[in-house]
């Protein structure tokens, strides 16, 4: 239930309803898509990106020089947690042929793919396995299945959806593959939402040109994530997998080649070395950053540890510049702020609508301008709607979702969603949902090409941590097809490596060589990454927690 | 609204912390001061890692929910489980038939249910947990893949369950046996496929990796857009 003060509005809402229905059947476009000018206009006036402190020059590293997402820039100039002469790297704890750090989806595509290689996998998590962004993904996976669409439909639609800044090879790999990783999941028992004649479901997405989401209700991730978890829990044999100890830092070996990594034990504090033949950072992205104090729609353990620790081992990152605010985060109720409401919403038909009940924007631009359209209209235009503790957002009218494609779309298609605002008291079936843009994902990473690979020998790179594949803005359903494809090439070329890599002698020496540099800054020693978990402790209870250390953020 | 918060006492480890009214469980317990590093994942209801066992105030009755999904009551006394350690066989879902047989070779558990309705009770997506389990022992997988679609494996049914039934992990057994073989195929997909084997795309896809930027913006802002299916 709404307070009084927002009553007022969700009356337009209702009242408008039935025009907007009109237009929505007459087949017209129902809010004009904007023009290139356009979208560069919005984008530098509204984009969090583009606010004049919201990048900064990194002073060290091999991106020196260039600027970057300043959070990131923040976190990257910063020491070691741990001192390389602790460890006596010539008894490693582990040796395994392929190291994959990280267990969503994309770290689950890859040790499946380098165990039917006929490698040996160690797959190493900083919680549960399957914790992650994989398990939260909601709207869909793309892949052109349609006879009116086809790869290269999805391919055009990807580049310009990333402003032309995606990594040609990695595109071509991501939409010329979707079909064939669709079966593969089909294969491993994932449910993908079917007609009565077997054909897809498909469904549109911002900035798509044809019907290409596939889904598994609004639970599609999960779907994914938890089919392939369940599957490497088959294969004991060659995946060993160690729970709740992240990576900290990579090892090297007397080549420069990555060889390992150390891992910290979060329950009893041990710290563990592996000695590996090739390693996998799938680790995920960056919400967990709160990049300019936004709140965001990300797992936990979110926070970038991947491209910290491989920019530490000199791996080169591209596009960490760009952010990905998703435009329909819960605004309201308080509990649930930040959290995603997929754009499967919009692409059943859900409309965003201002306090007057104006369509302001087509709802299926892509997410960096629809985004923007959604800030300026609450920002400039003051025509949001303001909560009993004071944010501001734009409806989103979901019930025209039943309205446009028959009674009981919205329970059978997004229950999750249902189910969410539910446990706090809105029924979505009934009533608009109020939303503004929150912290979604992390659009760039340590830049690969096709074969996953980083400047560094033996380091390869898949999902949400890579950067390349998406430009500087990312299309709903790609990067739950980016995890499935990249995830897979992943394995498929870093065990290929292991077979023939012989490993040298091991060695933490960059990191000596990085924090030089970070002392020549002048940054404090208490400074330090990756981050690990956020830390969300008030201040005053902090001020009390005497004989704790805080490392980080993690003590 | 800042300067007048309600505060309300919640009870972890048997010590009583005060905390604002209105906040999940998860956010509780870190406003307590409390460091989670595990009963805690992706805070959004997707993930199943934050079950949690509690008693409200004057009241004898245990209760589960999802840590990120259940708000703070004064008096509320509160458990963090940090998983469940439950049995999940291993199989080769290519040698499976999808039928009673792999329900009876995997989880012979589940014909011990004694249909109590405990897991449907304490289950936090409101999933008829029982119907699914009954299913199960029927061989109908398909009936069972659909109850437990929504299931996110929080592991509080088989917490509960006086059977041992593993009733999470069973579900999904059933969910892959429907995906990989009961549901009907796909055609546009098996076409698709045999498209790309054959190349058809390959030409085109490598004019536009080598099309320059001007030829390239042109084509995407000019392409037509087909969305509605309606």
């Amino acid at each position: 239930m709404y307070p009084e003060s927002m009553q007022e509005s969700i009356k337009k809402v209702k009242k408008t309803r039935s025009e907007r229905l009109k237009l929505v059947k007459s087949g017209k476009e129902i809010y004009a898509m904007m023009t290139e000018k356009e979208r560069d206009v919005i984008l530098n006036k509204f984009h969090p990106d583009y606010h004049s402190d919201a990048r900064r020059e990194i002073r060290i590293g091999p991106n020196k020089g260039e600027k970057l997402t300043t959070e990131v820039a923040d976190l990257l100039e910063t020491y070691s947690r741990i001192d390389p002469k602790d460890f006596d790297l010539t008894k490693p704890d582990y040796e395994t042929d392929v190291l994959v750090i990280g267990a969503g989806s994309a770290g689950f595509a890859a040790s499946l793919l380098a165990e039917e290689n006929g490698v040996d996998v160690l797959l190493v998590t900083k919680l549960r396995i399957g914790d992650s962004n994989s398990m939260m993904a909601q709207g869909g996976i793309q892949a052109a299945v349609r006879q009116n669409d086809s790869p290269v439909l999805h391919y055009l639609d990807a580049i310009g959806g990333g402003h032309f800044d995606n990594k040609p090879e990695l595109v071509r790999a991501l939409t010329s593959e979707a079909p064939d990783g669709i079966n593969w999941l089909k294969d491993h028992g994932v449910m993908f939402d079917r007609n009565p004649d077997g054909t897809m479901i498909t469904k549109s997405g911002g900035g798509t040109s044809r019907l290409r989401m596939h889904s598994a209700r609004d639970y599609t991730g999960a779907a994914i994530c938890a089919t392939l978890r369940d599957e490497v829990l088959n294969r004991p044999d060659h995946i060993k997998i160690l729970e709740h100890q992240p990576v900290v830092e990579l090892i090297k070996d007397n080549t420069g080649k990555v060889s390992g990594a150390v891992l910290y034990h979060l329950e009893n504090r041990e710290y563990f070395t592996v000695k590996a033949k090739a390693t996998i950072i799938s680790t995920g992205g960056f919400g967990r950053l709160h990049i300019r104090d936004f709140e965001t729609t990300n797992h936990y353990g979110a926070t970038c540890d991947g491209p910290v620790i491989s920019y530490r081992a000199g791996a080169k990152l591209m596009y960490m510049d760009s952010v990905q605010y998703h435009p329909t985060g819960a605004i309201y109720p308080q509990q649930i702020i930040g959290f995603l409401c997929t754009e499967k919403l919009r692409s059943l038909g859900a409309q965003p609508l201002n306090i007057q009940s104006e369509l302001f924007v087509n709802p299926l631009e892509p997410r960096d301008v629809e985004s923007s359209a959604f800030i300026r209209e609450c920002l400039e235009r003051n025509k949001g709607i303001k909560t009993p503790d004071n944010h501001v957002g734009v409806w989103l009218d979901t019930p025209l979702i039943d309205q446009i494609n028959g009674k009981g779309t919205i329970q059978a298609s997004v229950p999750a969603m249902v189910r969410q605002f539910a446990r706090f008291d809105v029924d979505m079936i009934t009533e608009p949902i109020l939303v503004y843009p929150t912290l979604h994902y992390q659009n760039g990473g340590v830049e690969i090409n096709a074969q996953c690979e980083t400047n560094i020998p033996g380091l390869f790179v898949a999902g949400e941590a890579s950067g390349g594949v998406h430009g500087r803005n990312r299309l709903m359903g790609n990067s739950q097809l980016d995890i499935i494809i990249f995830g897979r090439r992943a394995g498929k070329f870093a065990s290929e490596y292991a077979k023939g890599a012989k490993t040298g002698k091991l060695n933490l020496d960059h990191i000596y060589e990085y924090e030089k540099e970070v002392k020549k800054l002048g940054i404090d020693k208490s400074k330090i990454s990756p981050m690990i978990l956020p830390d969300y402790i008030p201040d005053a209870v902090k001020a009390k927690q005497l004989t704790t250390k805080y490392h980080g953020t993690l003590r | 609204m800042a300067d007048k918060v309600k505060m309300v006492k919640i009870v972890v480890l048997g010590e009583g912390f005060d905390v604002p009214e209105g906040l999940t469980i998860i956010n509780a317990l870190e406003y307590a001061g409390f460091q989670l590093t595990h009963g805690v994942g992706c805070r959004e209801g997707f993930c199943g890692a934050c079950g949690t066992i509690y008693r409200e105030k004057g009241d004898y009755k245990l209760q589960a929910g999802l840590a990120c999904q259940t708000v703070v009551s004064d008096g509320m006394y509160l458990a963090q489980i940090p998983f469940v350690p439950a049995e999940k066989p291993v199989y080769d879902i290519t040698k499976l038939k999808p039928d009673i047989t792999a329900i009876k070779d995997n989880y012979p558990i589940v014909f011990r249910c004694v249909a109590c309705n405990t897991c449907t009770k304490v289950c936090p997506q409101d999933l008829e947990v029982m119907d699914y389990v009954q299913a199960l022992i029927r061989g109908d997988i398909e009936r069972a893949a659909d109850l437990s679609f929504d299931c996110i494996r929080c592991g509080l049914c088989a917490l509960r369950c006086p059977a041992e039934i593993v009733q999470y992990n069973s579900a999904m057994l059933a969910r892959r046996l429907c995906g990989r073989y009961l549901l009907p195929e796909s055609k546009d997909l098996t076409k698709r496929l045999k498209e790309i084997a054959e190349k058809k795309y390959d030409e085109e896809l490598d004019e536009l990796v080598n099309m320059n930027l001007k030829k390239l913006k042109e084509k995407y802002y000019s392409r037509e857009i087909k969305l509605f299916d309606i």
